[in-house]
């Protein structure tokens, strides 16, 4: 629909019509304070009895209202294609610190995960950065990112609105005084998701499938512990957010299955990539970057062994979440423990 | 010289935000300026001179922050020429979220905070509602969702503007706001320039210094509230 067209939904329907069929014009009508209008009339009949003071204190008039209204059923209409469809993203190589090139072209697909490794300070985050803003040889590393093959100008980048990249980090919260089900539900709704109810409940089950400790719909998002917390965010991202790519920096102790948490993203489609010093992390990617002094030196497929390796890494993992179970429920430490 | 307005509640990070912001432009020193409207008090200015940008901060006391820089937003732009800045950058605390500073033409930044509560954007009004650039800062220490349903409620209210997100901190996304400032347009007065939205008419006793309570003590524009029988 093109905004003309809505400005029949405010002419020739019923607000109640409206309503019924667009239920966020609720919202519209309650951010204007005009909640209790006539429902029996068409929006511009009903602005017609209201009093145009109220309407000048949000900087509007009758006409002004109309306007806002077509404006906010445009934004809040899903649009049928997504303009963010990302199928790969190709970085190309720009400088290091020290102003040596790069010699680097990659191609990443959605289904891929990706590590970041290297010592602190070395450009992790840096190269993060990049890919967020898509970088087009205008940041400090002269790095490029290219969507689905193509260079974006300016315009492109702009539209994208924030919503090409989703972050994970062990510094987030929640903050937000809800219920697990009603956050699930609010975030369905702001994403504007059909079947949001079967959403809600396959985020649910699935965070506490990754989650060591179960928690309930009933809970308080706040009073999750750190572990429920971030199984909650990668569940929800993995089916609620519609960013492409996933940036996630450091989730090491996070106490949850962190491995099965990557594959789930991975698995609906999304481009991972991890800034990580945990090797059952870096090991569980497609491939891997060194970083160092600033520039990416090498990337690494994982190797055969390497892979063979994860298993006996998943078992020293294992062991050492016992140790932390045991000390958190006051038993001893014991050798046999190590000796699994 | 370019002029824009930057205006969000306090502590939203304004001032974390105009300093990545500088530093990501990388235009040479001294030809970016600063003019902070404040109420009382303010320390944003020892924050500037140590990043080494000219400074000039304002107090409006008694009488509103916004109404206080319309009165004096031109002289501000005057002082920008004089100091042949290439950017003037105005900074201001939005208060009663009645006002705002926007200027028709002028580029126009809102920034506020993930932490203040999703339904905060819509309360806010014309502060944000007539902003080109929503920026919302501390997304690095809530959830993505939060931070998703919390642009969902910016839209709500400014549906036209760009959302972008930025770690006043570390500075990430700033640079996406710097490209978004190319299209602010050179100025040298604001003479006959209009504001996007009035200021709130105030001129009742209260705004002139009275201080007594009562029906009798109260004259000029009043707005009463409706109590209804229960
Ligand atoms: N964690 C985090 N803290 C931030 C961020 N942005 C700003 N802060 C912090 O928030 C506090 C307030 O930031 P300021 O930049 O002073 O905010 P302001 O809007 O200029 O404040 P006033 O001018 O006093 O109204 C400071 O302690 C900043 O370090 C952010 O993105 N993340
Ligand atoms: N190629 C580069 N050219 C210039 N500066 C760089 C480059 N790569 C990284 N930097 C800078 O080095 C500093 C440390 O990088 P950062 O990404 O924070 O490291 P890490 O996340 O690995 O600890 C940052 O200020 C970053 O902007
Ligand atoms: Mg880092
Ligand atoms: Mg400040
Ligand atoms: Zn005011
Ligand atoms: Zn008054």
């Amino acid at each position: 629909m093109i905004r003309q067209d809505f400005i029949t939904l405010a002419t020739d329907l019923s607000i109640e019509d409206l309503l019924l069929e667009y239920p966020i014009a609720a919202d519209f009508l309650a951010n204007l304070r005009l909640d209790s209008i006539p429902k029996q009339l068409s929006l511009s009949q009903a602005l017609e009895e209201v009093d145009e003071g109220i309407l000048q204190e949000f900087g509007l008039d009758r006409f002004g209202v109309l306007r806002s209204f077509c404006e906010f059923m445009e934004t809040f209409t899903p649009a049928e294609v997504s303009p963010h469809a990302v199928s790969s993203l190709t970085i190309i190589g720009g400088l290091n610190k020290s102003g040596e090139p790069e010699k680097i072209s990659l191609t990443i697909f959605c289904g891929e995960i990706i590590s970041i490794v290297g010592p602190t300070g070395s450009g992790k985050s840096r190269l993060l950065n990049d890919i967020e803003c898509l970088a087009q040889g205008d940041t400090p590393t002269g790095r490029r990112v290219l969507v689905n093959g193509a260079e974006l100008d300016d315009l492109q980048r702009f539209e994208m609105d924030g919503k090409l990249v989703a972050q994970l980090s062990q510094n987030m919260n929640f903050v937000m005084d809800l219920t697990v089900r009603e956050f699930l539900e609010m975030h369905a709704k702001s994403r504007l998701t059909i079947n949001a109810e079967q959403v809600v409940e396959k985020c649910f089950l699935c965070a506490n499938e990754l989650a060591g400790e179960k928690f309930l719909p009933d809970t308080k998002i706040t009073q999750l512990s750190g572990g429920q917390s971030r199984a909650l965010m990668i569940a929800d991202t993995a089916y609620m957010s519609n960013s492409p790519i996933v940036l996630i920096d450091e989730i090491e102790n996070a106490g949850i299955d962190r491995r099965q948490a990557i594959e789930l993203l991975a698995k609906r489609e999304k481009i991972i990539f991890v800034s990580t010093h945990d090797p059952l992390l870096a090991l569980s990617a497609d491939k891997r970057m060194v970083i160092k002094n600033g520039g990416i030196i090498k990337v690494m497929d994982i190797s055969d062994t390497e892979k063979q390796s994860l298993q006996a890494i998943e078992e020293l993992d294992n062991t050492m979440q016992i140790l932390r179970n045991r000390l958190r429920d006051g038993a001893q430490i014991t050798l046999d423990l190590l000796k699994s | 010289m370019k002029l824009i307005t930057v205006a969000g509640p306090p502590s939203s990070g304004k001032t974390s935000v105009i300093l990545k912001l500088i530093e990501c432009m990388g235009l040479p020193k001294g030809s970016v300026g600063v003019v902070k409207f404040d109420c009382l008090t303010s320390f944003d200015n020892l924050r500037y001179r140590e990043a080494d940008i000219p400074i000039q901060t304002g107090f409006s006391g008694k009488i509103c922050p916004d109404h206080y820089f319309v009165s004096n937003i031109d002289d501000a732009v005057q002082w920008g020429m004089k100091s042949g800045f290439q950017m003037l950058i105005t900074e201001s605390a939005g208060l009663c979220n009645r006002c705002s500073p926007y200027i028709n033409g002028i580029f126009s930044i809102c920034v506020i905070d993930n932490l203040s509560g999703a339904n905060t954007p819509r309360k806010i009004g014309p502060l944000l509602k007539l902003a080109d650039v929503v920026v919302v800062t501390k997304g690095d220490i809530v959830s993505q969702a939060e931070r998703e349903v919390f642009a969902f409620n910016i839209k709500q209210v400014n549906a036209l503007a760009k959302v972008i997100f930025i770690n006043g901190i570390t500075g990430q996304g700033s640079f996406l706001l710097s490209k978004h400032l190319q299209q602010a347009r050179d100025i040298h007065t604001l003479r006959d320039m209009k504001l996007r939205f009035t200021t709130p008419a105030a001129v009742c006793s209260y705004c002139t210094g009275e201080t007594r309570i009562g029906d009798s003590h109260q004259m000029g524009m009043m707005k009463k509230m409706e109590f209804k029988e229960l």
